[in-house]
């Protein structure tokens, strides 16, 4: 049945990877005649950092959207943990153990930092609206523990000193952050970040890919990205898939991407004749 | 004077203050940290449990008496703990600051020769091994955050955590050896040895005994009749021997609370949340809490920015006199009353200082403005003259007596006099012993009386018996006339402007005097953005005609003011610069308390000094620069040179003689 799987494996750091957490197989997307993935599969192990990289238009966040759940794929299946994913609406991918980020951050502008990362464990609560609403009982004693969860998640993403402050006044790369934290707060199995760097600077950077190697390391959270600077994919990925043009072009290790030939061109443009 | 005078009973040591803390105080509060968003608290019982199960897992590591133990990480309930764990076990703690770079650590660690290092995070711990490549004294790492720390060798690596359930499970086998050595403590043990930041030449390492520091707590706290209900905020670094003094020495010896912040960003609200009674903050604190003030003011409504200027002006005018319990009339008693209620009570919530009852501030001059603004707000704003080798105090301020030109009398138990060249002289019970392992400069310092030299010139005035300090005796020098260069007082009075953060003054020798100026970007910065300025860097923004235009002004006013001076009339600044990057500890030009280090600026910035004599208009240069994980860079700039009009001093000749 599991005709891709390479099987655990050991990263060059040293780290233990384990089984296979999630397959894709032969994934096509239309949308109308336009064909957005073309017969894509690969797999995503336990506990790696897994990149999907390409040039625009390649169908990188079509691939995200459809492993979160938002795009249904017209042809191939999704495996997770094992199970061959029947269509789901995306709040039950979210129950799943999958969360996410957007490229173009996704938060409640007018909210407090808290309560961003709290609406992260929405899927968690299990008081009904009415109770949570008169704040009683069952549901006083359940808000105390998220919000342990979600101090734990401001600790460690070094965001105290924003923790009340409205999303919408933080400076760009701390919104990304905190866009990590709400993702954590689901304490998710995988956990794809959709463009994580994007239009960040120098030090931002550093100290996204700093958070994202801690959190898999922490944790032992799974990682899926999509990210366009590409000695961030290198040195953070363990493995790394490339697209181009809806198809897969290349699959492996950064050192075996970076001298793929087919990869190459892609990016850096050959002459057609 | 005698000060080897006897200890109050046995109350020698830390440890010994400890265990009264415990007696007399048991169920008070001892220290509280925010942790995940919640005050944690530790009473004295509590307290003294933590650090005794730290000290039986030190002794049970191998900790031997007189062994040194660097602590180096951010003010944490289980920092201050291990400095009294590893007395305890007759070794001697050694703060270290913790944003210093390896090579700087490098060079501290070997000179006291450390054992053991206790670090606060992955940071520090990376720091350390990085130093162990050319020093191999160090036996075993201890750490406080498990942060990142997973995957290191931890074959001399430990968690502090660790340590403590190793000292619990073990104290069977050390309680006995752990009390022999506590009992062996008396006033003559080392308490703590503290790293001078240098502002010339290697850092030296100051002992101070257990005399030094528990007499003069207990004289600073009398003088401020300090209790076990003060409440207190430690952020300030470990390693300055003022955060030793107020968060262990009169903290041990009141029985009051040290609360801890969460991180270092946090510190305001965290301030605001504690309330402190007892505070204490250098001038650079103060400057830049009353330039977000005005910054947030400006960008008010109209309502509440008239209410703030009218009250303001009712609080400068009355609330010093008020404050010091002199007579004012009934009418500007009841204007200053509802002044408290819209603008005094709320503003001093917002900045934590509702409850503070006593206020310090030293280490530099703090502006006349900024001074009397806390003071006209009803905060009893004291400042104090000290320094590491006294055990902080030399002169103090009491109450009633406050101003913003003197430092105050002299510190109970302190003596002071002024030697014939200017210089300040004293000698107290904090007294340091020695400097570690360099005799020379322990006998430059302190003669066979126990007199030490401070380095500052100053006089005490006569009227008052308050003294004034002028600068530093060896950066006070002469101009080629012969009048007085005294290049500090100069630059305190640019620095009061918001818009100047640091300014050094050149001029010693030569015929005129000229400066370097380091923009304020916060207040630069909120200043474009009103006036629609945009700028893409520091750089730009400090390169800025109109930026230029204003600092110019600021440059006159200051001369305008120096002229007034007849002593100092001859260091008004006839030309200055802006300088393309902020004057950074990273790269030695400051300390890291943030004073100027003089010799290494003019060495560094040659090309801008020769510029700034030779007439040219503008000056092309290189710089390199320190990122904070120890890389290095360079910037390159083109900086203007700007002209300032001085005024005449006619008078020059006369004062000079």
């Amino acid at each position: 049945m599991n005709d891709m799987s390479q099987g655990n494996y050991t990263t060059a750091d040293g780290r233990k990877i384990g089984s296979v957490l999630m397959e894709m197989k032969n994934i096509t997307l239309r949308f109308g005649g336009v064909v957005a993935i073309k017969d894509i599969s690969f797999d995503i192990h336990e506990g790696e950092i897994r990149a999907i990289i390409g040039p625009n238009g390649a169908g990188k966040s079509s691939m995200l959207n459809v492993i979160s759940g938002f795009y249904v794929p017209s042809e191939g299946e999704v495996w997770f943990r094992g199970a061959k994913r029947p269509q789901m609406r995306p709040y039950q991918v979210a129950q799943q153990g999958i969360a996410r980020t957007f490229q173009n951050i996704a938060l409640f502008k007018g909210m407090s930092t808290l309560d961003n990362i709290m609406t992260g464990r929405m899927t968690m609560m299990k008081s009904g609206m009415a109770a949570q609403a008169m704040w009683w009982g069952k549901a006083e004693r359940e808000e105390s523990e998220h919000r342990e969860a979600v101090e734990k998640i401001i600790d460690f993403l070094e965001i105290q000193a924003i923790r009340k402050t409205p999303v919408g006044r933080l400076p760009y790369g701390l919104q990304k952050r905190v866009e990590l934290g709400r993702a954590l707060a689901a304490e998710p199995k995988l956990l794809l970040l959709d463009e994580p760097m994007a239009g960040m600077n120098v030090e931002e950077k550093e100290d996204m890919s700093r958070f994202i190697l801690d959190v898999n390391d922490e944790f032992g959270t799974t990682i899926a990205l999509i990210e366009h600077d590409m000695g961030v994919v290198m040195d953070l990925s363990d493995r790394v898939v490339v697209m181009d043009y809806g198809k897969k072009i290349g699959d492996g290790t950064p050192d075996e991407v970076r001298n793929n030939q087919e990869v190459i061109d892609a990016y850096l443009g050959v002459s057609h004749d | 004077m005698a000060f080897d005078s006897p200890p109050v009973g046995d109350l020698q040591s830390m440890p010994a203050l400890l265990a009264r803390n415990v007696r007399k105080f048991g169920a008070r509060p001892a220290y509280r940290e925010k942790e995940f968003g919640i005050w944690q608290s530790w009473t004295w019982i509590e307290t003294a449990e933590e650090i005794r199960a730290m000290a039986l897992g030190l002794l049970a590591l191998g900790l031997e008496r007189g062994d040194h133990v660097a602590v180096i990480g951010r003010n944490r309930p289980a920092h201050y703990w291990s400095m009294v764990a590893v007395q305890m076990c007759g070794a001697v703690p050694v703060p270290l600051y913790q944003d210093a770079v390896a090579e700087e650590m490098a060079y501290v660690l070997d000179h006291c020769g450390a054992r053991f290092v206790i670090c606060g995070d992955q940071e520090q711990v990376d720091k350390v091994i990085e130093v162990q490549e050319h020093i191999h004294h160090i036996d075993q790492v201890i750490y406080t955050d498990k942060r990142g720390m997973r995957k290191y060798d931890h074959g001399h690596l430990n968690w502090l955590h660790d340590i403590q359930a190793e000292g619990r499970a073990g104290h069977t086998r050390f309680d006995e050896e752990l009390d022999r050595r506590i009992a062996e403590l008396d006033y003559d043990s080392t308490c703590v040895m503290l790293y001078t930041s240098g502002t010339t030449g290697k850092p030296k390492g100051v002992v101070l005994s257990n005399r030094n520091i528990i007499e003069t707590s207990k004289n600073s706290a009398t003088f401020d009749h300090l209790k076990e209900r003060e409440e207190i905020l430690a952020y300030l670094p470990m390693a300055w021997v003022g955060d030793f003094i107020f968060s262990m020495g009169q903290a041990f010896w009141s029985g009051f609370c040290v609360n801890c912040p969460e991180s270092p960003d946090t510190m305001m609200t965290d301030l605001r949340e504690i309330g402190p009674t007892y505070y204490f903050a250098p001038p650079r604190i103060f400057e830049t809490q009353l330039t977000s003030v005005m910054i947030r003011m400006e960008d008010a409504g109209k309502f509440k920015k008239r209410l703030f200027d009218k009250y303001m002006a009712v609080a400068r005018r009355v609330g010093p006199a008020i404050l010091d319990g002199k007579p004012v009339s009934g009418m500007d008693k009841f204007r200053y009353w509802l002044g408290n209620i819209f603008v005094y009570g709320p503003l001093k919530n917002t900045l934590g200082f509702s409850r503070v009852r006593v206020g310090y501030t030293a280490g530099e001059a703090i502006g006349p403005e900024i001074f009397d603004f806390y003071r006209s707000l009803g905060i009893n704003l004291k400042q104090l003259y000290g320094q590491t080798e006294a055990s902080v105090f030399i002169t103090q301020q009491p109450d009633g007596q406050v101003r913003s030109d003197t430092v105050g009398v002299p510190s109970p138990g302190v003596e002071v006099k002024i030697g014939d060249n200017g210089e300040v002289f004293y000698r107290s019970p904090g007294t340091f012993e020695e400097y570690y392992k360099n005799p020379d400069s322990t006998a430059d310092t302190k003669d066979a009386e126990g007199w030490v030299a401070t380095g500052d010139a100053g006089f005490f005035e006569e009227d008052t018996g308050h003294l004034r300090i002028i600068d530093r005796a060896k950066d006070v020098g002469k101009m080629a006339d012969g009048s007085m260069f005294a290049p500090k007082y100069v630059e305190n009075k640019l620095k009061f402007y918001p818009d100047i953060l640091e300014a050094v003054v050149l001029g010693n020798g030569r015929d005129r005097c000229t400066a370097f100026i380091n923009i304020d970007l916060t207040a630069v910065g909120n200043w474009a953005e009103r006036n629609n300025i945009a700028y893409a860097s520091y750089q730009e923004l400090a390169g800025h005609p109109r930026v230029l235009d204003t600092i110019r002004s600021h440059v006159e006013e200051v001369n305008k003011s120096v002229a007034l001076d007849p002593m100092l009339s001859g260091c008004q600044i006839h030309r200055f610069l802006v300088l393309h990057k902020e004057l950074d500890a990273d790269d030695g030009e400051l300390t890291r308390t943030r004073k100027v280090r003089r010799n290494i600026i003019a060495e560094k910035y040659d090309d801008l000094i020769a510029a700034l004599y030779d007439g040219s208009e503008t000056v092309s240069t290189e710089t390199e620069v320190t990122y904070e994980d120890g890389r290095k860079g360079s910037i390159k700039a083109t900086l203007t040179l700007v002209d300032a009009v001085v005024q005449p001093v006619a008078d020059k000749r006369m004062a000079a003689e």
